[in-house]
Protein backbone atom coordinates (compact mmCIF):
# COMPACT_ATOMS: atom_id res chain seq x y z
CA UNK A 1 0.00 0.00 0.00
CA UNK A 2 2.94 2.08 -0.14
CA UNK A 3 2.28 3.46 -3.62
CA UNK A 4 2.80 7.09 -3.78
CA UNK A 5 -0.83 7.82 -5.23
CA UNK A 6 -2.11 6.18 -2.35
CA UNK A 7 -1.28 9.68 -0.13
CA UNK A 8 -3.78 11.80 -2.17
CA UNK A 9 -6.65 9.67 -0.63
CA UNK A 10 -5.60 11.55 2.38
CA UNK A 11 -6.49 15.12 0.27
CA UNK A 12 -9.94 15.34 1.37
CA UNK A 13 -9.45 14.95 5.24
CA UNK A 14 -6.32 17.49 5.01
CA UNK A 15 -8.44 20.04 2.89
CA UNK A 16 -11.46 19.61 5.49
CA UNK A 17 -8.90 20.26 8.30
CA UNK A 18 -7.69 23.33 7.20
CA UNK A 19 -10.78 24.45 6.41
CA UNK A 20 -12.80 23.39 9.50
CA UNK A 21 -10.10 23.83 12.05
CA UNK A 22 -6.93 25.59 11.44
CA UNK A 23 -8.83 28.57 9.48
CA UNK A 24 -11.82 28.21 12.51
CA UNK A 25 -9.10 28.56 14.79
CA UNK A 26 -7.13 31.60 13.62
CA UNK A 27 -10.61 33.58 12.74
CA UNK A 28 -10.97 32.79 16.73
CA UNK A 29 -7.31 34.31 17.66
CA UNK A 30 -8.04 37.31 14.56
CA UNK A 31 -11.56 38.47 16.50
CA UNK A 32 -9.68 37.82 19.56
CA UNK A 33 -6.61 40.60 18.87
CA UNK A 34 -8.64 42.95 16.90
CA UNK A 35 -11.63 45.53 17.72
CA UNK A 36 -15.02 45.99 15.65
CA UNK A 37 -13.42 48.09 13.32
CA UNK A 38 -10.80 45.48 12.35
CA UNK A 39 -7.82 47.51 14.06
CA UNK A 40 -5.03 45.02 16.27
CA UNK A 41 -5.83 45.06 20.00
CA UNK A 42 -5.28 43.25 23.04
CA UNK A 43 -8.41 45.08 25.01
CA UNK A 44 -10.71 41.77 24.39
CA UNK A 45 -8.14 39.57 25.80
CA UNK A 46 -6.98 41.77 28.41
CA UNK A 47 -10.56 42.12 29.28
CA UNK A 48 -10.10 38.88 31.22
CA UNK A 49 -8.82 40.86 34.27
CA UNK A 50 -11.94 42.55 34.43
CA UNK A 51 -13.81 41.73 37.77
CA UNK A 52 -16.66 40.21 36.54
CA UNK A 53 -14.69 37.63 34.10
CA UNK A 54 -11.45 37.10 36.25
CA UNK A 55 -14.44 36.01 38.92
CA UNK A 56 -15.65 34.06 36.33
CA UNK A 57 -12.70 31.80 35.35
CA UNK A 58 -11.52 31.63 38.73
CA UNK A 59 -14.76 29.97 39.95
CA UNK A 60 -14.82 27.67 36.55
CA UNK A 61 -11.32 26.37 37.85
CA UNK A 62 -12.01 25.78 41.47
CA UNK A 63 -15.17 23.96 40.34
CA UNK A 64 -13.61 22.19 37.87
CA UNK A 65 -10.69 20.96 40.21
CA UNK A 66 -12.91 19.82 42.54
CA UNK A 67 -15.06 18.14 40.32
CA UNK A 68 -12.33 16.23 38.48
CA UNK A 69 -11.04 15.21 42.13
CA UNK A 70 -14.43 13.85 43.16
CA UNK A 71 -14.56 11.94 39.57
CA UNK A 72 -11.42 10.12 40.83
CA UNK A 73 -12.47 9.54 44.33
CA UNK A 74 -15.50 7.84 42.92
CA UNK A 75 -14.23 5.69 39.94
CA UNK A 76 -10.79 4.67 40.78
CA UNK A 77 -12.42 2.53 44.14
CA UNK A 78 -15.29 1.58 41.49
CA UNK A 79 -12.85 0.28 38.72
CA UNK A 80 -10.90 -1.69 41.65
CA UNK A 81 -14.53 -3.39 42.76
CA UNK A 82 -15.22 -4.25 38.84
CA UNK A 83 -12.10 -5.59 37.93
CA UNK A 84 -11.96 -7.52 41.24
CA UNK A 85 -15.39 -8.97 39.56
CA UNK A 86 -15.29 -12.15 37.71
CA UNK A 87 -13.89 -10.99 34.01
CA UNK A 88 -17.41 -11.60 32.44
CA UNK A 89 -19.64 -9.90 34.31
CA UNK A 90 -17.68 -7.06 34.95
CA UNK A 91 -17.85 -6.50 31.10
CA UNK A 92 -21.93 -6.27 31.58
CA UNK A 93 -21.69 -4.42 34.37
CA UNK A 94 -18.91 -1.59 32.23
CA UNK A 95 -21.93 -1.88 30.07
CA UNK A 96 -24.38 -0.31 32.57
CA UNK A 97 -21.99 2.32 33.14
CA UNK A 98 -21.64 3.62 29.99
CA UNK A 99 -25.39 3.06 29.44
CA UNK A 100 -26.30 6.19 30.75
CA UNK A 101 -24.42 8.05 28.38
CA UNK A 102 -26.60 6.38 25.46
CA UNK A 103 -29.60 9.14 26.82
CA UNK A 104 -29.26 12.70 26.00
CA UNK A 105 -27.20 14.41 28.21
CA UNK A 106 -29.02 17.79 28.70
CA UNK A 107 -32.13 15.90 29.52
CA UNK A 108 -30.38 14.05 32.27
CA UNK A 109 -28.62 17.10 33.87
CA UNK A 110 -32.35 18.62 33.94
CA UNK A 111 -33.66 15.67 35.50
CA UNK A 112 -31.22 16.23 38.53
CA UNK A 113 -33.62 19.69 39.13
CA UNK A 114 -36.39 17.48 39.49
CA UNK A 115 -34.53 15.63 42.24
CA UNK A 116 -32.72 18.43 44.23
CA UNK A 117 -35.91 20.87 43.46
CA UNK A 118 -37.31 22.19 47.04
CA UNK A 119 -40.10 19.94 46.76
CA UNK A 120 -38.18 17.36 44.91
CA UNK A 121 -37.19 13.60 45.13
CA UNK A 122 -34.57 14.16 47.35
CA UNK A 123 -36.79 16.32 49.96
CA UNK A 124 -39.64 14.15 50.13
CA UNK A 125 -37.04 11.22 51.34
CA UNK A 126 -35.82 13.25 53.56
CA UNK A 127 -39.16 14.98 55.06
CA UNK A 128 -40.60 11.81 54.81
CA UNK A 129 -37.93 10.01 57.10
CA UNK A 130 -38.35 13.15 59.60
CA UNK A 131 -34.81 14.45 58.04
CA UNK A 132 -34.38 18.36 57.27
CA UNK A 133 -34.73 18.95 53.90
CA UNK A 134 -31.68 19.54 51.74
CA UNK A 135 -31.58 23.34 49.37
CA UNK A 136 -28.94 22.84 47.20
CA UNK A 137 -30.72 23.51 44.28
CA UNK A 138 -29.54 26.88 42.37
CA UNK A 139 -26.15 27.12 44.58
CA UNK A 140 -22.46 25.81 43.91
CA UNK A 141 -23.19 22.26 45.50
CA UNK A 142 -25.81 21.68 42.49
CA UNK A 143 -23.47 22.66 39.88
CA UNK A 144 -20.20 20.16 40.96
CA UNK A 145 -22.71 17.34 41.14
CA UNK A 146 -24.12 18.07 37.71
CA UNK A 147 -20.73 17.78 36.88
CA UNK A 148 -19.48 15.14 38.47
CA UNK A 149 -22.69 12.95 37.31
CA UNK A 150 -22.33 14.22 33.89
CA UNK A 151 -18.55 13.59 33.37
CA UNK A 152 -17.91 10.58 35.66
CA UNK A 153 -18.34 8.27 33.06
CA UNK A 154 -15.38 9.94 31.33
CA UNK A 155 -13.56 9.32 34.30
CA UNK A 156 -14.17 5.44 35.38
CA UNK A 157 -13.91 4.55 31.79
CA UNK A 158 -10.13 4.91 31.30
CA UNK A 159 -9.51 4.65 35.09
CA UNK A 160 -11.12 1.02 34.82
CA UNK A 161 -9.63 0.03 31.61
CA UNK A 162 -6.12 0.49 32.84
CA UNK A 163 -6.80 -0.79 36.09
CA UNK A 164 -8.32 -4.47 33.99
CA UNK A 165 -5.27 -4.20 32.49
CA UNK A 166 -2.97 -4.77 35.33
CA UNK A 167 -1.24 -8.69 34.94
CA UNK A 168 -2.95 -10.43 38.26
CA UNK A 169 0.52 -12.57 38.52
CA UNK A 170 2.03 -9.42 39.45
CA UNK A 171 -0.29 -9.07 42.12
CA UNK A 172 -0.09 -12.11 43.27
CA UNK A 173 3.59 -12.49 42.95
CA UNK A 174 4.09 -9.25 45.38
CA UNK A 175 1.60 -11.30 47.84
CA UNK A 176 3.99 -14.61 47.54
CA UNK A 177 7.12 -12.11 48.30
CA UNK A 178 5.36 -10.48 51.18
CA UNK A 179 3.91 -7.41 50.22
CA UNK A 180 0.71 -5.81 51.57
CA UNK A 181 -2.43 -4.23 50.86
CA UNK A 182 -0.63 -1.11 51.11
CA UNK A 183 2.23 -2.20 49.52
CA UNK A 184 0.29 -3.29 46.63
CA UNK A 185 -1.04 -0.81 45.92
CA UNK A 186 1.04 1.90 45.79
CA UNK A 187 3.79 0.16 44.14
CA UNK A 188 2.16 -1.83 41.89
CA UNK A 189 -1.95 -0.96 41.31
CA UNK A 190 -1.53 3.31 41.38
CA UNK A 191 1.52 3.73 39.47
CA UNK A 192 0.67 1.15 36.74
CA UNK A 193 -3.18 2.88 36.60
CA UNK A 194 -1.48 6.33 35.89
CA UNK A 195 -2.20 6.26 32.14
CA UNK A 196 -5.38 5.63 32.86
CA UNK A 197 -6.05 8.24 35.69
CA UNK A 198 -4.10 11.06 33.46
CA UNK A 199 -6.50 10.60 30.50
CA UNK A 200 -9.34 10.44 33.23
CA UNK A 201 -7.84 13.82 33.93
CA UNK A 202 -7.96 15.44 31.37
CA UNK A 203 -11.39 14.40 29.78
CA UNK A 204 -12.92 15.49 33.30
CA UNK A 205 -10.94 18.83 33.66
CA UNK A 206 -11.62 20.48 30.57
CA UNK A 207 -15.59 19.94 29.93
CA UNK A 208 -16.32 21.29 33.26
CA UNK A 209 -13.96 24.13 32.91
CA UNK A 210 -15.72 24.98 29.97
CA UNK A 211 -19.00 24.12 30.46
CA UNK A 212 -22.15 26.37 30.24
CA UNK A 213 -24.68 24.10 30.22
CA UNK A 214 -24.85 22.73 34.08
CA UNK A 215 -24.11 26.06 35.27
CA UNK A 216 -27.24 27.08 33.06
CA UNK A 217 -29.69 24.40 34.28
CA UNK A 218 -28.35 23.41 37.86
CA UNK A 219 -27.21 26.94 38.59
CA UNK A 220 -30.33 28.87 37.83
CA UNK A 221 -28.62 31.36 35.61
CA UNK A 222 -27.01 32.85 38.87
CA UNK A 223 -23.71 31.32 39.10
CA UNK A 224 -21.53 33.01 36.01
CA UNK A 225 -19.01 30.58 35.00
CA UNK A 226 -16.51 31.21 32.24
CA UNK A 227 -18.59 29.50 29.17
CA UNK A 228 -21.38 30.85 30.63
CA UNK A 229 -19.84 34.58 29.60
CA UNK A 230 -18.52 33.44 26.32
CA UNK A 231 -21.61 31.99 25.68
CA UNK A 232 -23.62 35.08 26.48
CA UNK A 233 -21.04 37.27 24.48
CA UNK A 234 -21.53 35.55 21.33
CA UNK A 235 -25.76 34.64 21.27
CA UNK A 236 -27.03 37.45 23.18
CA UNK A 237 -24.60 40.23 23.05
CA UNK A 238 -23.31 39.42 19.67
CA UNK A 239 -19.82 40.80 20.70
CA UNK A 240 -17.67 38.44 18.64
CA UNK A 241 -14.31 40.26 19.40
CA UNK A 242 -14.93 40.28 23.19
CA UNK A 243 -16.39 36.17 23.08
CA UNK A 244 -13.29 35.30 20.71
CA UNK A 245 -10.77 37.29 23.09
CA UNK A 246 -12.20 35.09 26.22
CA UNK A 247 -12.08 32.28 24.19
CA UNK A 248 -8.28 32.27 23.32
CA UNK A 249 -7.91 32.99 27.00
CA UNK A 250 -9.76 29.22 27.34
CA UNK A 251 -7.45 27.98 25.02
CA UNK A 252 -4.16 28.67 27.07
CA UNK A 253 -5.59 27.06 30.05
CA UNK A 254 -6.30 23.91 28.26
CA UNK A 255 -2.95 24.19 26.24
CA UNK A 256 -1.52 24.07 29.72
CA UNK A 257 -3.61 21.51 31.34
CA UNK A 258 -3.15 19.24 28.02
CA UNK A 259 0.99 20.03 28.78
CA UNK A 260 0.80 19.17 32.67
CA UNK A 261 -1.10 15.78 32.21
CA UNK A 262 1.49 15.13 28.99
CA UNK A 263 4.44 15.76 31.48
CA UNK A 264 3.14 13.78 34.00
CA UNK A 265 2.09 11.45 31.93
CA UNK A 266 5.68 10.87 30.06
CA UNK A 267 7.58 10.97 33.33
CA UNK A 268 5.43 8.19 34.91
CA UNK A 269 5.37 5.98 32.30
CA UNK A 270 8.77 5.38 32.30
CA UNK B 1 -17.16 -8.42 53.97
CA UNK B 2 -14.96 -7.14 51.42
CA UNK B 3 -17.21 -8.66 48.48
CA UNK B 4 -20.46 -7.13 50.09
CA UNK B 5 -18.60 -3.67 50.78
CA UNK B 6 -17.57 -3.31 46.97
CA UNK B 7 -20.99 -4.69 46.07
CA UNK B 8 -22.82 -1.61 48.14
CA UNK B 9 -20.12 0.75 46.52
CA UNK B 10 -21.22 -0.62 43.20
CA UNK B 11 -24.83 -0.05 43.85
CA UNK B 12 -24.45 3.66 45.42
CA UNK B 13 -23.08 3.97 42.21
CA UNK B 14 -25.33 3.12 39.85
CA UNK B 15 -28.00 4.75 41.99
CA UNK B 16 -26.21 7.89 41.22
CA UNK B 17 -25.93 7.31 37.49
CA UNK B 18 -29.48 5.96 37.05
CA UNK B 19 -31.38 8.23 39.19
CA UNK B 20 -32.26 10.71 36.52
CA UNK B 21 -32.68 8.24 34.10
CA UNK B 22 -35.76 6.88 36.55
CA UNK B 23 -37.16 10.20 37.28
CA UNK B 24 -37.41 11.07 33.44
CA UNK B 25 -39.28 7.47 32.92
CA UNK B 26 -41.43 8.23 35.85
CA UNK B 27 -42.01 11.47 34.54
CA UNK B 28 -43.29 10.20 31.27
CA UNK B 29 -45.83 8.56 32.64
CA UNK B 30 -47.55 11.21 35.12
CA UNK B 31 -50.19 12.42 34.35
CA UNK B 32 -49.62 15.74 36.06
CA UNK B 33 -47.71 18.01 33.57
CA UNK B 34 -45.92 19.46 37.07
CA UNK B 35 -42.95 18.11 37.57
CA UNK B 36 -42.99 17.93 41.46
CA UNK B 37 -46.34 15.98 41.96
CA UNK B 38 -47.35 12.40 40.49
CA UNK B 39 -50.93 12.86 39.45
CA UNK B 40 -51.42 9.39 38.24
CA UNK B 41 -50.65 6.45 35.59
CA UNK B 42 -50.77 7.52 32.10
CA UNK B 43 -49.73 6.89 28.69
CA UNK B 44 -51.01 9.95 26.55
CA UNK B 45 -47.96 11.65 26.54
CA UNK B 46 -46.52 8.65 24.47
CA UNK B 47 -49.55 8.96 22.11
CA UNK B 48 -49.56 13.05 21.80
CA UNK B 49 -45.85 12.70 21.41
CA UNK B 50 -46.39 11.62 17.98
CA UNK B 51 -48.95 14.73 17.15
CA UNK B 52 -46.23 17.06 18.43
CA UNK B 53 -44.39 18.28 15.41
CA UNK B 54 -41.89 20.81 17.17
CA UNK B 55 -40.26 17.42 18.78
CA UNK B 56 -41.11 15.06 15.75
CA UNK B 57 -38.77 17.33 13.85
CA UNK B 58 -36.24 17.85 15.95
CA UNK B 59 -35.83 14.19 16.73
CA UNK B 60 -36.04 13.73 12.71
CA UNK B 61 -33.05 16.27 12.49
CA UNK B 62 -31.27 14.74 14.71
CA UNK B 63 -31.65 11.30 13.83
CA UNK B 64 -31.03 12.08 9.95
CA UNK B 65 -28.01 14.53 11.16
CA UNK B 66 -26.42 11.92 12.90
CA UNK B 67 -26.43 9.50 10.28
CA UNK B 68 -25.57 11.50 7.55
CA UNK B 69 -22.33 13.08 9.65
CA UNK B 70 -21.51 9.60 10.94
CA UNK B 71 -21.47 8.36 6.99
CA UNK B 72 -19.44 11.15 5.95
CA UNK B 73 -17.23 11.22 8.16
CA UNK B 74 -16.36 7.59 7.92
CA UNK B 75 -15.76 7.86 4.73
CA UNK B 76 -13.42 10.76 4.68
CA UNK B 77 -11.66 9.66 8.08
CA UNK B 78 -11.25 5.78 6.50
CA UNK B 79 -10.01 7.53 3.45
CA UNK B 80 -7.58 9.64 5.58
CA UNK B 81 -6.18 6.60 7.08
CA UNK B 82 -5.53 4.63 3.87
CA UNK B 83 -3.55 8.29 2.22
CA UNK B 84 -1.84 8.74 5.94
CA UNK B 85 -0.37 4.92 5.90
CA UNK B 86 1.42 5.61 2.47
CA UNK B 87 3.12 8.84 3.90
CA UNK B 88 6.31 9.38 5.68
CA UNK B 89 6.14 9.47 9.61
CA UNK B 90 6.75 13.03 9.76
CA UNK B 91 3.77 13.97 7.51
CA UNK B 92 1.91 11.56 9.41
CA UNK B 93 2.35 12.74 13.21
CA UNK B 94 1.35 16.27 11.52
CA UNK B 95 -1.66 15.42 10.34
CA UNK B 96 -2.45 13.35 13.40
CA UNK B 97 -1.62 16.58 15.62
CA UNK B 98 -3.97 18.61 13.77
CA UNK B 99 -6.72 15.70 14.40
CA UNK B 100 -6.13 15.99 17.72
CA UNK B 101 -7.46 19.40 18.27
CA UNK B 102 -11.19 18.90 17.91
CA UNK B 103 -10.70 16.56 20.65
CA UNK B 104 -8.63 18.10 23.21
CA UNK B 105 -9.88 21.68 22.38
CA UNK B 106 -13.12 22.58 24.52
CA UNK B 107 -16.70 21.85 22.21
CA UNK B 108 -17.47 25.49 23.11
CA UNK B 109 -14.13 26.72 21.52
CA UNK B 110 -14.82 24.72 18.54
CA UNK B 111 -18.59 25.52 18.48
CA UNK B 112 -17.45 29.29 18.25
CA UNK B 113 -14.43 29.00 16.10
CA UNK B 114 -16.70 27.53 13.71
CA UNK B 115 -19.64 29.52 13.87
CA UNK B 116 -17.08 32.56 13.14
CA UNK B 117 -16.12 30.71 9.96
CA UNK B 118 -19.79 30.46 8.36
CA UNK B 119 -20.00 33.90 9.43
CA UNK B 120 -17.47 34.77 7.72
CA UNK B 121 -18.14 32.59 4.78
CA UNK B 122 -21.74 34.56 4.99
CA UNK B 123 -23.10 31.38 4.99
CA UNK B 124 -26.68 30.70 6.41
CA UNK B 125 -26.78 29.33 9.94
CA UNK B 126 -29.34 25.64 9.52
CA UNK B 127 -28.89 22.19 8.49
CA UNK B 128 -25.81 22.63 6.04
CA UNK B 129 -23.41 24.49 9.14
CA UNK B 130 -24.42 21.97 11.62
CA UNK B 131 -23.83 18.57 9.30
CA UNK B 132 -20.40 20.69 8.45
CA UNK B 133 -19.60 20.95 12.34
CA UNK B 134 -20.30 17.59 13.43
CA UNK B 135 -18.43 16.21 10.26
CA UNK B 136 -15.25 17.94 11.47
CA UNK B 137 -15.74 17.01 15.49
CA UNK B 138 -16.78 13.02 13.91
CA UNK B 139 -13.96 12.82 11.45
CA UNK B 140 -10.94 12.46 14.52
CA UNK B 141 -13.28 9.56 16.16
CA UNK B 142 -13.45 7.77 12.96
CA UNK B 143 -9.10 8.05 12.76
CA UNK B 144 -8.72 7.12 15.90
CA UNK B 145 -10.51 4.34 15.70
CA UNK B 146 -9.19 3.06 12.15
CA UNK B 147 -5.64 3.83 12.30
CA UNK B 148 -4.32 1.57 15.17
CA UNK B 149 -6.41 -1.22 13.31
CA UNK B 150 -4.21 -0.10 10.14
CA UNK B 151 -1.22 -0.50 12.07
CA UNK B 152 -1.61 -4.38 12.67
CA UNK B 153 -2.60 -4.69 9.55
CA UNK B 154 -0.82 -7.31 7.81
CA UNK B 155 0.49 -5.50 4.02
CA UNK B 156 1.03 -9.13 2.62
CA UNK B 157 -2.49 -9.91 1.33
CA UNK B 158 -3.29 -6.28 -0.44
CA UNK B 159 0.64 -6.86 -2.21
CA UNK B 160 -0.56 -10.64 -2.84
CA UNK B 161 -3.81 -8.93 -4.22
CA UNK B 162 -2.29 -7.14 -6.39
CA UNK B 163 0.21 -9.38 -7.47
CA UNK B 164 -2.52 -11.60 -8.66
CA UNK B 165 -3.82 -8.65 -11.26
CA UNK B 166 -6.25 -6.87 -8.97
CA UNK B 167 -6.53 -3.22 -9.00
CA UNK B 168 -5.88 -1.08 -6.24
CA UNK B 169 -9.16 -0.21 -5.74
CA UNK B 170 -10.40 -3.74 -6.30
CA UNK B 171 -7.92 -5.07 -3.68
CA UNK B 172 -8.56 -2.26 -1.29
CA UNK B 173 -12.48 -2.90 -0.95
CA UNK B 174 -11.91 -6.73 -1.43
CA UNK B 175 -9.20 -7.32 1.00
CA UNK B 176 -8.50 -4.32 3.18
CA UNK B 177 -11.56 -2.89 3.92
CA UNK B 178 -13.14 -6.22 5.61
CA UNK B 179 -10.28 -6.29 7.23
CA UNK B 180 -10.81 -2.77 8.75
CA UNK B 181 -14.22 -2.88 9.09
CA UNK B 182 -14.28 -3.33 12.87
CA UNK B 183 -12.63 -0.45 13.61
CA UNK B 184 -14.78 1.38 10.69
CA UNK B 185 -18.03 0.22 12.14
CA UNK B 186 -17.51 1.27 15.53
CA UNK B 187 -15.80 4.96 14.10
CA UNK B 188 -19.19 5.35 12.45
CA UNK B 189 -21.10 4.36 15.53
CA UNK B 190 -18.80 6.47 18.09
CA UNK B 191 -19.68 9.23 15.62
CA UNK B 192 -23.20 8.64 15.64
CA UNK B 193 -23.17 8.99 19.36
CA UNK B 194 -21.60 11.77 19.90
CA UNK B 195 -23.51 13.53 16.46
CA UNK B 196 -26.74 12.42 18.95
CA UNK B 197 -25.84 13.90 21.85
CA UNK B 198 -23.85 17.08 21.07
CA UNK B 199 -24.98 20.00 21.95
CA UNK B 200 -22.57 23.07 22.70
CA UNK B 201 -21.07 22.84 18.94
CA UNK B 202 -24.50 22.25 17.60
CA UNK B 203 -25.96 25.59 19.53
CA UNK B 204 -23.39 27.67 18.29
CA UNK B 205 -23.62 26.71 14.60
CA UNK B 206 -27.68 26.46 14.30
CA UNK B 207 -29.84 28.95 12.32
CA UNK B 208 -33.26 29.81 13.73
CA UNK B 209 -35.99 27.33 12.71
CA UNK B 210 -33.18 24.71 13.22
CA UNK B 211 -33.36 22.35 16.14
CA UNK B 212 -31.84 19.11 17.46
CA UNK B 213 -33.19 17.39 20.27
CA UNK B 214 -30.23 19.14 22.20
CA UNK B 215 -31.02 22.27 21.35
CA UNK B 216 -35.14 21.72 21.70
CA UNK B 217 -34.73 20.24 25.22
CA UNK B 218 -32.50 23.54 26.14
CA UNK B 219 -34.34 26.25 24.84
CA UNK B 220 -37.04 24.28 26.67
CA UNK B 221 -34.95 23.95 30.09
CA UNK B 222 -36.42 27.66 31.32
CA UNK B 223 -40.15 26.99 30.71
CA UNK B 224 -39.83 23.82 31.66
CA UNK B 225 -39.91 21.00 29.63
CA UNK B 226 -42.77 19.13 27.54
CA UNK B 227 -43.38 15.87 29.20
CA UNK B 228 -43.95 14.36 25.55
CA UNK B 229 -39.50 14.74 25.84
CA UNK B 230 -39.70 12.50 28.15
CA UNK B 231 -41.95 9.70 26.46
CA UNK B 232 -39.42 9.90 23.35
CA UNK B 233 -35.96 9.87 25.48
CA UNK B 234 -37.78 6.66 27.42
CA UNK B 235 -38.13 5.35 24.20
CA UNK B 236 -34.98 5.80 22.48
CA UNK B 237 -33.28 4.69 25.88
CA UNK B 238 -35.41 1.65 25.79
CA UNK B 239 -34.54 0.86 22.28
CA UNK B 240 -31.12 0.83 22.91
CA UNK B 241 -31.05 -0.74 26.10
CA UNK B 242 -32.45 -3.56 23.73
CA UNK B 243 -30.97 -3.49 20.88
CA UNK B 244 -27.49 -3.86 23.28
CA UNK B 245 -28.93 -6.70 25.08
CA UNK B 246 -29.76 -8.24 21.43
CA UNK B 247 -26.02 -7.69 20.52
CA UNK B 248 -24.25 -9.02 23.42
CA UNK B 249 -26.40 -12.46 23.68
CA UNK B 250 -25.99 -13.48 20.34
CA UNK B 251 -23.14 -15.68 20.78
CA UNK B 252 -22.33 -15.54 16.42
CA UNK B 253 -21.85 -11.77 16.78
CA UNK B 254 -20.62 -11.17 20.30
CA UNK B 255 -17.05 -10.86 18.68
CA UNK B 256 -17.43 -8.87 16.69
CA UNK B 257 -20.78 -6.45 16.85
CA UNK B 258 -20.74 -6.66 20.65
CA UNK B 259 -17.20 -5.65 21.23
CA UNK B 260 -17.91 -2.52 18.82
CA UNK B 261 -21.04 -1.62 20.75
CA UNK B 262 -19.13 -1.91 24.32
CA UNK B 263 -16.52 -0.27 23.74
CA UNK B 264 -17.41 2.66 21.48
CA UNK B 265 -16.66 5.44 23.95
CA UNK B 266 -14.16 3.41 25.94
CA UNK B 267 -11.76 3.31 22.57
CA UNK B 268 -12.39 7.37 22.04
CA UNK B 269 -11.77 8.39 25.49
CA UNK B 270 -8.61 6.16 26.02
CA UNK B 271 -6.97 6.43 22.47
CA UNK B 272 -7.91 10.41 22.33
CA UNK B 273 -6.03 10.51 25.56
CA UNK B 274 -3.17 8.70 24.10
CA UNK B 275 -3.13 10.34 21.00
CA UNK B 276 -3.03 13.34 22.39
CA UNK B 277 0.59 12.83 24.46
CA UNK B 278 2.24 11.75 21.77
Amino acid sequence: MNNKRTRYVAAPYLIWSIGFIIIPLGLVLYYAFTNADGALTIDNVADIISYVNIKALILSIAFSIVSTALCLLIAYPLSLVLSSLISNSSSILSLLFILPMWMNSLLRTYAWQNILERKGVINGILTAINLPPLYIINKPPAILLGMVYDFLPFMILPVYNSVSRIDKDLINAAKDLGAGYKEIFFRIIWPLSLPGVISGITMVFVPSLTTFVISDILGGGKILLIGNVIEQLFTQDSDWNAGAGLSAVLMIFIVISMLITAKYDKEDIR
Amino acid sequence: MKKTLGSIYLTLVLIFLYAPIATLMILSFNSSKSRSHFGGFTFSWYLSLFENEEIMAAFKNTIILALLAAFIATVVGTAACTGMVAMKKRSRSIIMGITNIPMLNADIVTGVSLMLLFIAARATMGFTTVLLAHITFNIPYVILSVMPRYRELNASTYEAALDLGAKPIYAFFKVVLPDLMSSVLSGFLMSFTMSLDDFIITHFTQGPGFDTLSTKIYSEVKKGINPEMYALSTLMFLSILILLFFVNYKPWTKQTVGEIKVTTKKEVIVSSAKGGVR
